[in-house]
């Protein structure tokens, strides 16, 4: 394993300073037998920074996050994260890493209690024999009480204390969304992927959401990277942003940049061919 | 009015967390723990110990076990009599090859057996899933009874191909054998149940229980999120089995007394202790204890209303005993798909907002 | 030599038990494609048609223990035979209105529900149907004969005897099964293919709500489904009752369907097939080969541990479609 260089971090426009690389992606080309859902894209993550992945529908976004939380092993190309090329892994061995995420269609344990969802966030911090467990005696109740006040700041954080003993399943689709939110975070991870987090909101979950996601990165300094379909959350949330298209990467850079790449503009408008 | 949680104030995680967290059910608890050790065993009779209460204590341990790899984490098993066989013929073996060795000790070991067992056929649950798992686990079922019934050395080369329990002892009294009184076999049998049942109750409100959970909800964001799939579902199945092998060592040494592999551990009882957890509700302790109860009591009512009463004879009791018990399946799964358990928490939220309607 | 030709005598008779597997499965398949309820009645379904065959050929008062128990009365039976394809006709009659009951009573109240809860409630269905047919009929093991040819098929053994200089024993009972089988299946394909009932039923298997936007109407397609379902087990009922007696092992025989469904695929009609021949023939040459040097009757487990060693290695079974997970 060799040790990725890390250049100088840069500052971001609202002045805050922005890390050296925390992820790299080396030309990573994803194929589902004869189709080629990524193909040789390349970019990085910064320590700190707010980073989306746009791109119409069908451009490989989400297979992109998928590699990149380890749910698929791309054919080609190389992952590197901390500095360290990250092999081949199981999914919950990347999640270990400090990788957590939230899903594009709620992925929640709808048989358990919003508490305990979000408990589920902080499994592999627990470490408690089988037997401790089993007798309720000594490291697993400490555990418990050590990491249920952990869960409740972040209930706090998220303003949901009123739905915490509420099964899941009976909530409405926003407050999901958020609960999904706090699992993830209450993995305390360094990276923190999010699977389109504002699809299917009305404008005031929106705002909510996006003031969450701000929050998270300003309090917490979380590495966010997300994909998202609504181009004005996208602009005013995101540090940096990669465009996707067919598979290839057709742009990356600050929102403004990107915005007057010509090659975005037709991928997004169309391009007249005469 | 008295069923409250009104003042009841929490004032730390730690009591938030706890079993029972509403007073007045704290001390149902206690009033049924007292009963259970204080009075009835007493006044139990040979009739009432081997026709309602000692069944009514194993299965509610084969039911505890089943809803821990069914109810909490989503494998259905259709192989619970081949591992309750696993532990009979565990502590048969144990307790004629180490006579002087404790039968409590030899039913825990029977247990451990039975857990190994049980992990080796949770195997393939790793590349198999839902329906196809089921189906499965009978191969489980039906080559474990074949084993037993085939290979001599399992039940000692008797000539009836029977295994027998010997007589022996707890702190002098007998627990297995001809010579074991009623409340012996009851006491002994509660005590792993009240033991088993907080074991249970642990695992499941913990770090293990959360894992089980996510697993079965959504397999894939469980793995997501760290959930290693193979140390899950194997640990469910080694849990589970656990609680079914000393149920199968208790149903034999203690029950029982004597036992042939294909007529009482045959895929019958694979279903029977299904139709508890079902009835009882899945993913519920309390549900594991009720739907034990009410299999355990039906067809002793039937019994005695259709045989009894009426006058009827025993096979054409047998025949609508199956008619009512697979009525009520179908039923239970359309009134209440959560069984008993459900039913009862949804009888205590009315209680606690009585007399207002909402 | 003798071995091999002992053998390939297994093999035959196998083939023969494989298709017998096969026609129970083959009524699973119909039903999980059509309504995605994995049936673990169906082998339940084959021995209560059987007992209602043969209760209806006897002329058996239905529910004469019940009503002799109830009334002090000692009923037994009619008096009279019926011709055995009345008997078969009638027969069909109860399994549809069964099919119409098990919709109207079960499936239309568990709409939606999770797949295991319907496969829950299918297990109670079994115990329900066994109780049923039992109260209905009696439990007795009874011999059921509809006229199918039975013993040896003189004509093979003549021949193989010719060149192997060993008669193979095949039972002609086995060799019609098969015939009727292929039929059945032909027809039921014919069924699906060419008839306007035929595409509303793969229209219902392939999507619910796409089928029900476009009119069609689930409750008619269940009913029908099930009907078919009762139907091939009427078939399968009779070949298994004419072969070893109508008792309740039969619906233990049954269960082996489903391995072989584990091994076709739940939704292949020719996975059924397949697998319920690799299945027949698996477990006889097990049994002929292994069985001896282990004490025998492995054939109480071999199609299920052979299932299950598959399935770890192929989950998808023999035909189904490669699973790629999402998320």
């Amino acid at each position: 394993m060799n040790q990725l260089a890390t250049e100088e971090g840069y500052v971001t426009a609202d002045g805050r300073q922005i890390g050296g690389t925390l992820m790299e992606m080396k030309n990573i080309t994803l194929r589902f037998g004869g189709v080629v859902a990524i193909k040789d894209i390349s970019f990085d993550i910064r320590q700190g920074e707010i980073r989306a992945i746009i791109g119409p529908n069908g451009a490989g976004k989400s297979s992109m996050l998928n590699v990149i939380s380890g749910f698929y092993v791309p054919q080609e190309g190389e992952v590197w994260f901390k500095g360290y090329r990250r092999g081949p892994m199981k999914p919950y061995e990347v999640a270990r890493l400090g990788i957590a995420r939230t899903f594009q269609n709620i992925a929640l344990f709808d048989g358990m209690s919003v508490l305990d969802n979000i408990m589920t966030g902080r499994l592999n911090r627990m470490k408690a024999g089988f037997l401790s467990q089993a007798l309720w005696w000594g490291a697993a109740e400490r555990e418990e009480i050590a990491n249920r006040e952990q869960v409740e700041k972040i209930i706090d954080f998220l303003e949901i204390q009123n739905i915490r003993k509420t099964p899941v399943g009976r909530l409405p689709y926003g407050l999901k969304k958020r609960v999904e939110l706090a699992r993830a975070l209450a993995a305390e991870p360094q990276l923190l992927l999010l699977d389109e987090p504002m699809a299917g909101m009305n404008v005031e979950e929106k705002e909510d959401m996006s003031r969450f996601i701000l929050d998270v990165n300003d309090e917490f300094g979380t590495t966010i990277a997300l994909i998202e379909h609504d181009m004005g959350v996208v602009m005013d949330l995101s540090d940096r942003v990669v465009v996707m298209d067919y598979g290839r990467k057709i742009g990356d850079g600050t929102p403004d940049e990107v915005r007057n790449n010509q090659e975005v503009i037709d991928a997004y408008l169309g391009v007249s061919h005469d | 009015m008295l069923y409250r949680e009104a003042g009841d104030f929490k004032t730390s995680y730690r009591d938030d967390g706890q079993t029972f967290p509403i007073r007045l059910d704290r001390w149902g608890y206690y009033i049924v723990l007292a009963v259970a050790f204080g009075i009835i065993p007493f006044i139990i009779n040979d009739y009432w110990a081997s026709a309602v209460f000692v069944p009514f204590l194993i299965y509610a341990v084969a039911a505890l076990g089943l809803n821990i790899l069914t109810g909490y984490a989503g494998q259905v098993s259709l192989g619970t009599g081949g591992f309750m066989a696993v532990g009979a013929y565990a502590v048969y073996k144990l307790m004629t090859a180490f006579p002087d060795v404790s039968i409590v000790i030899h039913i825990l070991l029977a247990g451990g057996v039975t857990a190994i067992v049980g992990m080796l056929f949770g195997l393939p649950s790793l590349r198999i899933k839902g329906f196809y798992l089921a189906v499965a686990t009978l191969a489980a079922q039906f080559f474990l009874v074949w084993l037993f019934n085939k290979v001599p050395w399992f039940y000692n080369y008797s000539a009836s191909g029977q295994i027998n329990a010997p007589e022996r002892t707890v702190l002098g009294w007998a627990v297995t054998g001809p010579a074991t009184s009623a409340t012996a076999k009851y006491l002994i049998c509660l005590c792993f149940v009240v033991a088993l049942a907080w074991v249970a109750r642990n695992l499941t409100r913990g770090t293990l229980g959360r894992k089980w959970m996510a697993i079965r909800d959504m397999d894939i964001a469980a793995e997501i999120i760290g959930v290693n799939p193979l140390t899950a579902k194997l640990s469910a199945f080694a849990v589970s089995s656990f609680f079914i092998g000393v149920a199968g060592a208790l149903l034999f040494a203690v029950y029982l007394g004597a036992a042939e592999v294909g007529e009482a551990f045959g895929i019958n009882k694979s279903f029977l202790v299904l139709f508890m957890i079902i009835i009882g509700g899945l993913g519920s302790i309390f549900g594991a204890f009720a739907g034990a109860a009410f299999m355990v009591m039906l067809p002793v009512l039937l019994k005695n209303v259709l045989v009894g009463s009426l006058g009827w004879p025993t096979d054409l009791a047998a025949h609508i005993e199956l008619m009512i018990v697979g009525a009520l399946i179908v039923i239970f799964l359309i009134v209440e798909p959560h069984g008993l358990a459900r039913l009862w928490a949804l009888t205590k939220e009315k209680l606690r907002l009585w007399p207002f309607p909402h | 030599m003798d071995q091999l030709v002992f053998a390939a005598e297994v093999f035959l008779n196998g083939l023969m038990t494989g298709v017998m597997y096969a026609l129970v499965a083959l009524g699973f398949v119909l039903i999980f494609k059509a309504s995605g309820v994995f049936n673990y009645a169906q082998g339940v379904l084959a021995l209560f048609a059987a007992l209602t065959l043969v209760g209806i050929q006897q002329g058996q008062v239905p529910f004469a223990h019940l009503i002799n128990a109830m009334l002090g009365t000692h009923i037994s039976s009619f008096g009279w035979t019926v011709p055995a394809l009345l008997a078969i006709l009638l027969t069909a009659g109860v399994m549809v209105l069964l099919a119409f009951l098990i919709e109207k009573l079960v499936l239309q109240h568990l709409v939606g529900q999770e797949p295991i809860i319907l496969f829950m409630a299918t297990i109670g269905l079994a115990y329900f149907l066994e109780g049923l047919g039992d109260v209905m009929w009696g439990a007795d093991i009874k011999t059921l004969d509809v006229g199918l040819p039975q013993g040896i098929s003189d004509g093979i053994e003549a021949v193989t005897g010719e060149w192997f200089g060993y008669g193979f024993f095949i039972d002609r009972l086995d060799i019609w099964a098969t015939i009727i089988a292929a039929l059945l299946v032909a027809a039921l394909v014919a069924f699906s293919q060419y008839t306007k009932q035929g595409r509303a039923m793969r229209a219902v298997a392939d999507d619910h709500q796409a089928a029900l936007s476009v009119g069609i109407s689930l409750r008619f397609i269940w009913v029908m489904v099930w009907s078919i379902a009762g139907f091939v087990a009427l078939v399968a009922g009779i070949m298994w009752g004419t072969k070893s007696g109508v008792q309740f092992s039969l619906s233990l025989i049954a269960l082996k369907a489903l391995p072989v469904l584990m091994l076709g695929g739940f939704t292949s009609i020719p996975g059924a097939i397949i697998g319920g021949l690799i299945i027949g023939v698996g477990e006889k040459l097990f049994e002929f080969l292994i069985g001896p040097m282990v004490g025998g009757a492995t054939e109480n487990w071999f199609a299920y541990v052979l299932a299950l060693l598959f399935l770890v290695f192929r989950p998808q079974g023999l035909f189904g479609e490669r699973i790629i997970e999402r998320v």
